[in-house]
């Protein structure tokens, strides 16, 4: 096997950051905002690096690194990089620098702890897109929840320790579940071959061969844990608590990375380890992932809060993505991943732009807005763009996803049924509602507060930063090849893997 | 006469008992006040700990086989001396503190862990019960330690009459064990072992000799003296019994248990008999621990529970009856030595004259108070909360493991349902400290040395974390020697 180091510098310069940040003056808080931009700018360009040294036409792991690690259980600390790690480990160090440059002016006290655990938790994303090893993987997903937990916690609005304490619990009862599953899928592995094994290449020849009564079982276990961080319905409870309570920083990075992470888990291990019972879900989780579609958009709707509202539409967008990923047809797959990166540029832009009037206001009641167009006319575009962009204009990001997404659903050979994708479809009518709707209480409509007429406009660095977003907006809008094919080895790969298991032909 | 080689290969035991009538005379000579005593038992407990870690791979018997100087055995010298030798940097400052500066504390400390030494090594009952005696007696006083005060004083009663108890069983169980072997030796009931097993006198006697020492670790239904004396007793004797005794009495229960072991891991065969009692007490422990911790309002009992908690847990890896289960036992054993202690530590410097600071609520605020200690706290209670990457993580993944071999999954996943119930009550003080804001803004006055025994408990810790395959190689190597 070829060792490269790209990966691994990339996944550790972050913690090197975080541990040198602490030997800075906690006073020189410029210095250290500063300090925690250049480290997640390193770590970009790192991801550039690894990025231009990858080869996309190639479906296996690349850019590997591995050492063993509890020699005993041949666990390793193995890493490395298919399609799809790759493009959500650009989206992750992408969306993290963007985040800790948004925070700049939103984040007022502790900026040396905040800074600190950005950085971590950074570590703790990539360290999940990265894994090769199942057990190395859980142990980043669950290390993952305790910087989250602190940045919602400390820097989080008035219910933030209700909030902070229902994230954690809820996504580590999931966890653990899966920690069981993980061991019993150990143990059958070592029972087949005799050897221990952890590598998910040898896990995915395994996996498949358990007996359909168990297997289903390990698909629940593994399945519940990334659901309830999609959020899939009925699991979706504890995200609008989350959104609305973290820092604007830490919904941004809620909504791009870390939902991504379950819709992640479910491409990268229920699907290809258990394919029988991923078949015999399919409709179930497909039926589930509508009714978020429908519910997330119906709840959104008739929301007062800007961020709760924003927050909901995460549950209707995920809902595409997950019916996307269990439909199983290339189109619809590659929809889904394209839809995880565009849910993750535009809803981090609207909870941007969303975080920058609150901070001006000090209220995301849309009722308290109304004719600000003409106050603040750039804020106003942008948000009206994001907005488009969010519900699937074509021409921008959202379309594309939803698109392929559907038509994939459409025709898959596994759901067999066309109803998906006609119900699912009305969700994108229901996004156009309730996204436009707010765009014009907020917007349009004569100033109902005097005290608006003296809004200020976005200032440089909050254009620059929504600028960012909307320069890839428009370009996977326009012309998504570029990111597309990042992921195209990799993904026909599963597709076919997956289908001639289940002698499925498509 | 006494061979040298058995004089040097029980040299830890000799240098501590050494030490014990050393200090003694320390004591008489010097001024009660001077912190002499407690210097010197630090260096010997050091020292030893030291010697044991040097002589890690040795293996071998001494006494006519009634103790083992076997790897394992050097192991949890090692655990006790380190951890009595912090809880010595912690009560510097603490029995001052607390008024109660006598130099017989260090003695009595020193004695104790001499009697948990003799656990570790007895391959033979008399000398586990020894042990055991010399342990508890020692327990008993350091738990009343703060005599004018009324809850010391009740611990000490609560521990001795329900410890006496347990050592009936003990004896009892003993004297069963006798009749039906007609031995004492722990290699003769291995190489009896199968027509032993069949001995129902042999079975009852085994099961009293464990449910005895079930009460030392802690464990539902035998915990009942836990939450009174872990709170009554001074905090610095809390981190000593919270974590040493358990490792002793885990030890006895793995020296003694230790013939049922399946040398062959996953056969199933007449030799788990013991599983599912031990199964039994797990879960109930787990869970037992874990609800009641919930409710706590003060932090050394909600501490205590814990403590029920994680006995259960390493109870898993025990009803295994396995290699593996003995080795992720032992690396548990460790990793919550260090959390415990840690935590412990933290209690007990911030803990004021008046016993303020043991209320759980006391603790808000406490990260602009004291940013280092706070944060120190933290990860020690992640890592007891058994979230990684930390070292608790690793314990409970290799016991889980070890049930899931054995085909226990069912125990595994009561184990995660308990983890998860017990997130909630470590994140309490964890919200309380970095969430709310305190009424109390004095910032803590730290003492050096206590600060000090944190420091290098934290140290280990983190590199026990950052590095478990290499204590798990260790385990696992010295596992092999023993026997």
């Amino acid at each position: 096997m070829e060792q490269n180091l790209i990966l691994l510098y990339t996944l550790f310069a972050p913690l090197v950051g975080a541990m040198l940040l602490l030997f800075l003056p906690k006073e020189k808080e410029g210095l250290i905002r500063a300090f925690g931009i250049g480290v997640s700018l390193i770590t970009f360009f790192l991801s550039l690096a690894a990025w231009s040294m990858f080869d996309a036409s190639k479906a296996e792991f690349q850019l590997q690194q591995q050492f063993l690690w509890l020699s005993r259980y041949n666990i390793s600390f193995h890493i490395g990089a298919d399609g799809l790690s790759m493009i959500m480990v650009l989206l992750t160090t992408f969306l993290t620098t963007l985040t800790l440059w948004t925070s700049w002016s939103g984040i007022a006290k502790k900026v040396k702890e905040f800074t600190f655990f950005m950085l971590i938790l950074e570590v703790g994303m990539l360290g999940v897109f990265v894994s090769v090893d199942l057990f190395l993987f859980y142990v980043f997903w669950e290390a993952m929840l305790i910087p989250m937990y602190f940045i919602i916690g400390i820097w989080g609005g008035e219910q933030r320790i209700y909030a902070s304490i229902k994230f954690f619990i809820y996504t580590m009862a999931g966890s653990l579940l899966m920690l069981v599953a993980i061991i019993w899928l150990f143990m059958y592995a070592y029972n087949d071959v005799h050897m221990y094994t952890s590598n998910i290449n040898d896990l995915y020849k395994i996996g498949p061969k358990i007996p359909f009564e168990i297997q289903k079982w390990l698909f629940l276990a593994f399945t519940i844990s990334f659901a309830i961080k999609v959020p899939l319905f009925p699991f979706h409870t504890w995200l609008p608590d989350a959104h609305v309570q973290a820092p604007t920083a830490g919904s941004v990075i809620l909504a791009g990375v870390l939902l991504k992470m379950g819709t992640y888990g479910l491409l990268r291990f229920s699907i290809p380890l258990f394919p029988q019972s991923a078949h015999y879900f399919a409709p179930a989780i497909s039926t589930l992932a509508v009714i978020g579609i429908i519910y997330g958009a119906l709840v959104a709707m008739v929301q007062t809060d800007m961020k709760k509202l924003v927050a909901y539409s995460s549950v209707a967008h995920l809902g595409f993505v997950v019916l996307g990923i269990f439909a199983l047809t290339p189109e619809s797959v590659q929809g889904a991943i394209i839809q995880m990166v565009n849910h993750g540029l535009s809803t981090g832009a609207l909870f941007i732009l969303v975080g920058a009037i609150y901070e001006r206001t000090h209220t995301r009641e849309i009722d308290a807005y109304g004719g600000i167009a003409p106050i603040v006319p750039v804020y106003s575009t942008l948000l009206l763009i994001v907005s488009l962009s969010s519900i699937g204009l074509p021409g921008l990001n959202g379309f594309i996803g939803e698109f392929l997404i559907l038509i994939g659903a459409f025709k898959s050979p596994v759901l067999n049924n066309w109803m998906f994708s006609i119900v699912a479809a009305s969700g994108v009518i229901f996004a156009a509602v309730y996204l436009l709707w707010m765009y014009q209480r907020v917007v349009f409509g004569p100033v109902k507060n005097e005290g608006l007429r003296a809004l200020k406009d976005v200032t440089a660095r909050e254009f620059t930063i929504v600028a960012l977003l909307l320069v890839f907006i428009v370009w996977i809008g326009v012309y998504p090849a570029t990111f597309m094919k990042i992921t195209e080895a990799s993904t026909a790969k599963l597709i076919k893997e997956t289908l001639t298991t289940l002698s499925i032909r498509y | 006469m006494i061979p040298v080689q058995d004089l040097f290969a029980s040299a830890p035991l000799l240098i501590i008992g050494g030490s014990i009538l050393i200090a003694l005379i320390l004591e008489m000579v010097f001024d009660s006040q001077s912190s002499i005593v407690a210097w010197f038992s630090g260096s010997a407990l050091l020292f030893t700990a030291y010697w044991s870690l040097y002589h890690l791979y040795d293996r071998g018997f001494a006494f006519n086989n009634m103790i083992s100087i076997s790897g394992r055995t050097q192991l949890l010298f090692f655990i006790v001396n380190f951890a009595a030798a912090v809880v010595v940097m912690f009560s510097m400052d603490y029995i001052k503190k607390i008024q109660t500066n006598y130099g017989e504390f260090y003695i009595l400390l020193l004695s104790a862990v001499l009697g948990m030494m003799l656990i570790a090594a007895a391959r033979d009952m008399v000398i586990v019960f020894i042990g055991l005696e010399q342990m508890s007696i020692c327990f008993y006083v350091l738990a009343g330690f703060r005599r004018k005060n009324i809850k010391s004083n009740e611990s000490a009663i609560k521990y001795f009459l329900l410890g006496s108890f347990a050592t009936g069983f003990i004896v009892y169980g003993m004297a069963l064990l006798y009749g039906a072997s007609q031995t004492f030796s722990i290699p003769e009931y291995l190489a009896h072992v199968e027509t032993l097993k069949s001995n129902p006198i042999f079975l009852l006697g085994s099961l009293l000799f464990v449910i005895g020492f079930t009460f030392k670790i802690a464990a539902v239904p035998f915990h009942m003296w836990v939450p009174d004396v872990y709170q009554g007793a001074p905090t610095n004797v809390t981190a000593f019994m919270s974590t040493a005794g358990k490792v002793s009495g885990f030890a006895a229960l793995i020296t003694f248990l230790s013939p049922f072991i399946d040398y062959s891991a996953r056969t199933t065969g007449s030799a788990k008999f013991f599983m599912p009692f031990l199964a039994t007490l797990s879960v109930l422990s787990m869970l037992y621990g874990a609800i009641v911790a919930l409710s706590q309002s003060d932090v050394k009992r909600m501490l205590a529970y814990s403590s029920i908690a994680h006995a259960g847990y390493m109870l898993i890896g025990l009803s295994a009856l396995s290699y593996e289960g003995v080795d992720g036992v032992l690396f548990y054993l460790v990793a919550y030595t260090l959390m415990n202690l840690g935590a412990f530590g933290i209690i007990s410097i911030l803990e004021t004259q008046d016993e303020k600071m043991l209320k759980i609520e006391d603790f808000a605020g406490l990260s602009s108070r004291s940013p280092l200690l706070a944060a120190f706290l933290a990860v020690f209670l992640f890592a007891l909360a058994g979230l990684p990457p930390f070292a608790g993580f690793f314990g409970k993944y290799f016991v889980f493991v070890s049930a899931v071999e054995n085909g226990m999954t069912w125990l595994a996943i009561v184990g995660v349902i308990s983890s998860v119930i017990s997130v909630y009550f470590y994140l309490r003080i964890i919200v309380l400290m970095y969430f709310s804001k305190g009424e109390n803004t004095e910032v803590v006055s730290v003492p050096k040395s206590a600060l000090l025994g944190v420091f290098v408990v934290f140290i280990m810790f983190v590199i026990m974390s950052a590095f478990p395959q290499k204590f798990e190689g260790i385990i696992h190597t010295i596992g092999l020697l023993t026997y």
